[in-house]
C-alpha cells in the first residue's frame, strides 16, 4: 500500500522531469524558450499558491503581492544599490516570508469571502505603494532589472555561452535554469502534502472544527503555508525580474492576483500538476488570442466562463476522471 | 477652511451614495443566493455607456436611459441564467471565477462595441454648479443623492410590504424553509440578479457626468462596491449603505488633506483594519457557530 | 482524589437566554458517564464550553484539578481530551486512513525541514502513525474502509470513523455526542460493545445520547439536565426511579 503511494508520488513529479527535460526537442526559436521560461516562473508560483488555496483551502486574491514585491526587492537592491542578484532574492525572499507572517496572523482568522477581502485589500494597497514610490520604483512607468549573474555568469537572454565545450544561448540557459527550479519546486510542495503537515493543512480544508479537536493549532498551519505560498511567490517575482530585464507594477496588480488564482482553479485546485497545467494554459492563451486582436479579451473571459461553468473541479480533475471512467469502460467491454 | 471640509464632505457622500448602490446590488446577490458578483461593476459601466452611446445617436435622455436600464437588466438575467444557474455546485472560489470571467467577456464586448475611449455625459439639469457654505456643489450630486435616496426607500417597501420581497428574504434566510412554503428559489435568484442589475445601471447612469465612463470603469467600482458592502457585513442593507458613505467619505477626505494618491490605499487598510477588529464587518450578523 | 473533570456553576447565555445554568458535576476517571436530556436541554452546548469550542458566561472547568477555561479545542486536545460531534465533523477531502492517521497529530514530531527534505526520520514516523491508526481502523470496525475516501463512506461507518479518530491521540477522555443517533438496531448494538470496549481499555468515555436502553445499559454515572439546570444525577438504576426524571420525559 505505502509503496503504491510513493509510486504514485513520484510518477507525477517523473511525468514532469521528462516533459522539461523533452520539451526543447519541439523549439524551434528562442521565443519558444522565453515562454516555456515564462511558464514556468508562473507555473512554480502557483504551486506554491496552491498549497494555500487547494489544500488548506484559504483564498488569496492578493498574492501578485508578494510576487511583485520580490520582482521590485530584486530589482532596486541590484539595480540602484548594486547588490548581487543571488543573496538578494534570498534576502527578498526571507523579508515577504517575514511580511506574510505578520499580515497573516490577523487576516487569517477571516472566512470565506471576508478573508478574500483582506487578501485583495492587501494586494492592492501593496501595487499603490510601487506605483507611487516613483523615485524608488520607477512609478507605473517600470524599471530596468540587470540580469541574474550565476556562479560568475551574466544570464541575459541575448546572450551566447559555452559550457563544456557546447553552445548554449541565454534563453535556454534560462529554460534549463526555470526547469529545474519548477521541479524542485513541485517535488518540496509535494513533499510537504504528503506529510503530517500536509494532513493538517488538509484537516483545516475538510473541517477546521475537526482539525481542532484533534490538537491540530489551525492558526499556525494556515499562517504557515500562507507564508510558505509568499516566498514562492517571492522567489519567482524575483526571477521574473531578472528574466523579462524590465518590470512595471502590473506584475504586481489586482490582474494578476486574479490570473494567479485562475491557474489554480483552472488546472485543478489541490492537484500539483493541475495547476501547472492552469499556468500553460493562461501563459498561452493570450498569445494565441492575439491574431484575433479586438475579440482578445472578449474570447478570454468566455472561455474562463465556460470551462469553469462546466468543469468547476478544474480540467486536469475532469480529464483523469473523465479518461478512467473510459479506461473503466473499456475494461467492461473486454469482460 | 470649513469650506474645504464641507467641500470634501460633499463629494465624498456622493461618490458615497454610489458605492452603497453598488454594495446593495452586491448584498441583494450575496442574500439570495451567497455569490459575490464580481461582475457587479460591469453593470454600471453597461448603464453609463449604453446611455452615452444612445444619446450620441440622437436618441433623447430619457429614452436612451430606459433602454440602458433594460439592456443592464438582460444582462443581469443572462448572467444568472447561463453563468450561474448551470454552475451551482461549484466551490464558492470558482464562482468568484465564474463572475470574474463574465465581467471580463462583458468588458470584451463592450470595448468592442463603444471603443477605448473615455466618455462624457451632460449633467441632468443645469451645468451651473450651486454653492453651499462655501462649498461649490454640482447639480448632478443632488440628482445621485435624490435618486440614491428614492431607490433604497423603494428597496424597503419592496421588501417589506410585497408578497415577491418578503419572498426573497425568507429564501435568503432558509432555502429549504422557503422551498417547502411555495417560494420558487430559482425566479427569486433570478429576481435579485435583475434587481441588482437594475441598481447598478442606475448608478452608473446617475454618476457618468460626475465621473466620466469607459469600457474599463467597471472593475475598480465593482471592486469599492465589494469593500463596502463588506465594511458594512455582507448581506446587510443598511450595513451597504452605511460601509458605502463611509467609503466615500473616507476617500474623499484623505484625497483632500493627505494624498490623492493614496486615497485607494486608505480605503483598502481601512477595510483591513475593520475586518481585523469585526470579522464579519460594523453591522454584520454576530452568528455562533454551530456543531 | 480529584475527579477526572470537575465543572462547578457552570454557566451560558447567549443573548439574554441561559443555555447552561448553575451546572454542577464531576467525572471520575474510567467511568462512563452519560448526560441525557430532552431536546434543548443544553447538552451539545455543553459538550462544546467541556472542549473548548465555547467559553463559559461564569463557572469553572477543571481537568485533573488545572483550569481549562479560556483554553482552545487544540490546548485541550493536549491535555487529553479528544470529542466526537453530533454533526459529524470529517474531512471529507481525504481518505478514511488519513483522517485516523490526523487524529495523531499531536504524537508525530515533525518539523519544516525533515518534511520539506522528506528525511528518513519522518517516513518512520509515518509508518508508525498509519500501523496505530490501521489497528484502531480495525477496533472500531472500519476495517474494510482504509483507502476508502471519507466522502464515499455510509453514515454508520463514519460514525465509527470519527471515534477512531478520536481514540488515536490516546486521550484520557472522549467525549462522545449522540453517537448512536441515526444508527439502526444492529449498529447500535454494535457501538454499544465499542463504547464497553474503549472504557475497559482505561479511558473515560462521556456520551449524550438519546437511546435509553444504550444509557441503561452502559452507563456508570449518568446525570439528567433540563433547561440547562440539573435535573438529577446518579445510577442507572437511581435515574430510572426517579419520578423528576419520568415527569421531565413523559410530561414535558
Amino acid at each position: 500500500m505505502l509503496n503504491s503511494l510513493i509510486k504514485n508520488r513520484l510518477s507525477g513529479l517523473l511525468l514532469l522531469t521528462v516533459i522539461v527535460f523533452i520539451l526543447p526537442a519541439f523549439f524551434s526559436n528562442p521565443f519558444h524558450y522565453d515562454m516555456a521560461t515564462q511558464i514556468a516562473i508562473f507555473a512554480t508560483t502557483v504551486v506554491g499558491l496552491n498549497l494555500l488555496v487547494g489544500f488548506a483551502g484559504q483564498i488569496s486574491l492578493g498574492h501578485a503581492g508578494f510576487f511583485g514585491l520580490g520582482a521590485y526587492f530584486s530589482a532596486v537592491m541590484t539595480g540602484t544599490y548594486g547588490w548581487s542578484p543571488v543573496p538578494t532574492l534570498l534576502v527578498g525572499a526571507a523579508l515577504v516570508g517575514l511580511l506574510a507572517y505578520v499580515v497573516g496572523r490577523p487576516i487569517l482568522k477571516l472566512k470565506g469571502y471576508y478573508l478574500s477581502m483582506a487578501t485583495l485589500a492587501m494586494g492592492f494597497i501593496i501595487a499603490i505603494t510601487i506605483n507611487n514610490e516613483g523615485w524608488l520604483t520607477g512609478g507605473p512607468d517600470g524599471m530596468p532589472v540587470p540580469s541574474l549573474s550565476l556562479f560568475g555568469w551574466e544570464l541575459s537572454t541575448f546572450s551566447v555561452y559555452s559550457f563544456l565545450g557546447m553552445e548554449i544561448s541565454g534563453s535556454l540557459a534560462w529554460y534549463w535554469l526555470m526547469g529545474v527550479l519548477l521541479i524542485l519546486g513541485v517535488w518540496l510542495a509535494q513533499n510537504l502534502i504528503d506529510s503530517p503537515i500536509g494532513r493538517a493543512l488538509r484537516s483545516v480544508h475538510g473541517s477546521e472544527v475537526a482539525a481542532s479537536v484533534v490538537g491540530v493549532d489551525t492558526a499556525k498551519f494556515k499562517n504557515l503555508v500562507f507564508v510558505i505560498s509568499a516566498v514562492y511567490a517571492s522567489l519567482m517575482g524575483s526571477f521574473y525580474a531578472h528574466f523579462q530585464g524590465f518590470i512595471t507594477p502590473d506584475s504586481a496588480g489586482f490582474m494578476e492576483s486574479i490570473i494567479f488564482v485562475t491557474m489554480v482553479v483552472l488546472g485543478g485546485m489541490g492537484s500539483t500538476l493541475g495547476v501547472i497545467l492552469g499556468a500553460v494554459i493562461l501563459t498561452l492563451l493570450p498569445q494565441l488570442l492575439a491574431d484575433f486582436h479586438d475579440y482578445e479579451m472578449m474570447m478570454f473571459g468566455l472561455i474562463l466562463m465556460l470551462t469553469m461553468i462546466f468543469m468547476p473541479k478544474g480540467l486536469l480533475p475532469t480529464l483523469s476522471r473523465w479518461l478512467g471512467e473510459k479506461m473503466h469502460k473499456q475494461a467492461e467491454d473486454k469482460a | 477652511m470649513f469650506s474645504e471640509f464641507l467641500q470634501y464632505l460633499f463629494t465624498g457622500i456622493t461618490i458615497g451614495a454610489t458605492y452603497a448602490l453598488i454594495a446593495l446590488g452586491f448584498t441583494l446577490i450575496y442574500n439570495a443566493s451567497h455569490v459575490i458578483n464580481f461582475a457587479q461593476g460591469e453593470f454600471l459601466m453597461v448603464g453609463g455607456m449604453a446611455t452615452v452611446s444612445l444619446m450620441g445617436m440622437g436618441f433623447p435622455m430619457p429614452v436612451a436611459i430606459i433602454a440602458a436600464i433594460l439592456l443592464a437588466a438582460v444582462l443581469g438575467v443572462a448572467l444568472q441564467r447561463l453563468a450561474i444557474a448551470p454552475a451551482k455546485q461549484a466551490d464558492p472560489v470558482t464562482l468568484i471565477i465564474i463572475t470574474i470571467g463574465a465581467s471580463i467577456f462583458i468588458r470584451g464586448i463592450a470595448q468592442l462595441v463603444w471603443g477605448r475611449a473615455y466618455h462624457s455625459m451632460p449633467n441632468f439639469s443645469g451645468s451651473e454648479p450651486v454653492t453651499i457654505g462655501g462649498a461649490v456643489v454640482s447639480t448632478q450630486s443632488f440628482w445621485v443623492l435624490g435618486v440614491g435616496a428614492v431607490l433604497v426607500v423603494a428597496l424597503v417597501l419592496f421588501f417589506t410590504r410585497t408578497m415577491t420581497g418578503k419572498a426573497i428574504l425568507a429564501t435568503s434566510m432558509n432555502k429549504g424553509a422557503a422551498r417547502l412554503v411555495g417560494i420558487k428559489t430559482q425566479s427569486v435568484l433570478l429576481l435579485a440578479f435583475l434587481l441588482s442589475a437594475i441598481l447598478g445601471s442606475i448608478a452608473g447612469i446617475i454618476v457618468a457626468p460626475i465621473t466620466f465612463t469607459a469600457y474599463d470603469i467597471g472593475i475598480m467600482l465593482g471592486l469599492k462596491g465589494f469593500v463596502a458592502a463588506s465594511l458594512g457585513g455582507l448581506g446587510s442593507g443598511m450595513g451597504a449603505i452605511v460601509g458605502g458613505l463611509l467609503l466615500g467619505v473616507v476617500e474623499a477626505m484623505t484625497a483632500g488633506y493627505i494624498s490623492s494618491d493614496y486615497k485607494d490605499a486608505v480605503a483598502f487598510g481601512m477595510i483591513i483594519l475593520v475586518l481585523f477588529f469585526m470579522p464579519r464587518g460594523l453591522m454584520g450578523a454576530r452568528v455562533v457557530e454551530r456543531v | 482524589m480529584s475527579a477526572l473533570i470537575d465543572v462547578r456553576g457552570l454557566d451560558k447565555a447567549f443573548g439574554g437566554v441561559h443555555a447552561i445554568e448553575g451546572l454542577s458535576f464531576s467525572v471520575e476517571a474510567g467511568q462512563i458517564y452519560s448526560v441525557i436530556g430532552p431536546n434543548g436541554a443544553g447538552k451539545t452546548t455543553l459538550f462544546n464550553l467541556i472542549t473548548g469550542l465555547y467559553t463559559p458566561t461564569a463557572g469553572e472547568i477543571q481537568l485533573e484539578g488545572k483550569s481549562v477555561v479560556g483554553l482552545a479545542p487544540n490546548q485541550l486536545a493536549e491535555l487529553g481530551m479528544c470529542r466526537t460531534f453530533q454533526q459529524m465533523q470529517i474531512c471529507m477531502n481525504m481518505t478514511a486512513l488519513e483522517n485516523v492517521m490526523l487524529g495523531r497529530h499531536l504524537q508525530l514530531k515533525s518539523n519544516l525541514l525533515t518534511t520539506l527534505l522528506r528525511l528518513p526520520s519522518l517516513l518512520k514516523d509515518e509508518e508508525d502513525c498509519r500501523d496505530h491508526a490501521v489497528e484502531l481502523m480495525k477496533f472500531v470496525g472500519c476495517g474494510d474502509y482504509l483507502e476508502t475516501q471519507a466522502s464515499a463512506m455510509s453514515y454508520g461507518a463514519l460514525k465509527r470513523l470519527e471515534i477512531a479518530r478520536a481514540l488515536a491521540a490516546n486521550p484520557k477522555v472522549v467525549l462522545l455526542d449522540e453517537p448512536a443517533a441515526g444508527l439502526n438496531a444492529v449498529e447500535s448494538a454494535e457501538l454499544e460493545e465499542l463504547i464497553k470496549k474503549i472504557a475497559a481499555q482505561g479511558t473515560t468515555v462521556v456520551l449524550v445520547e438519546h437511546d435509553m436502553k444504550m444509557v441503561m445499559g452502559i452507563s456508570d454515572h449518568i446525570l439528567v439536565i433540563n433547561y440547562g439546570r440539573k435535573l438529577a444525577e446518579g445510577t442507572p438504576e437511581e435515574i430510572r426511579n426517579n419520578p423528576d426524571v419520568i415527569a421531565a420525559y413523559l410530561g414535558g
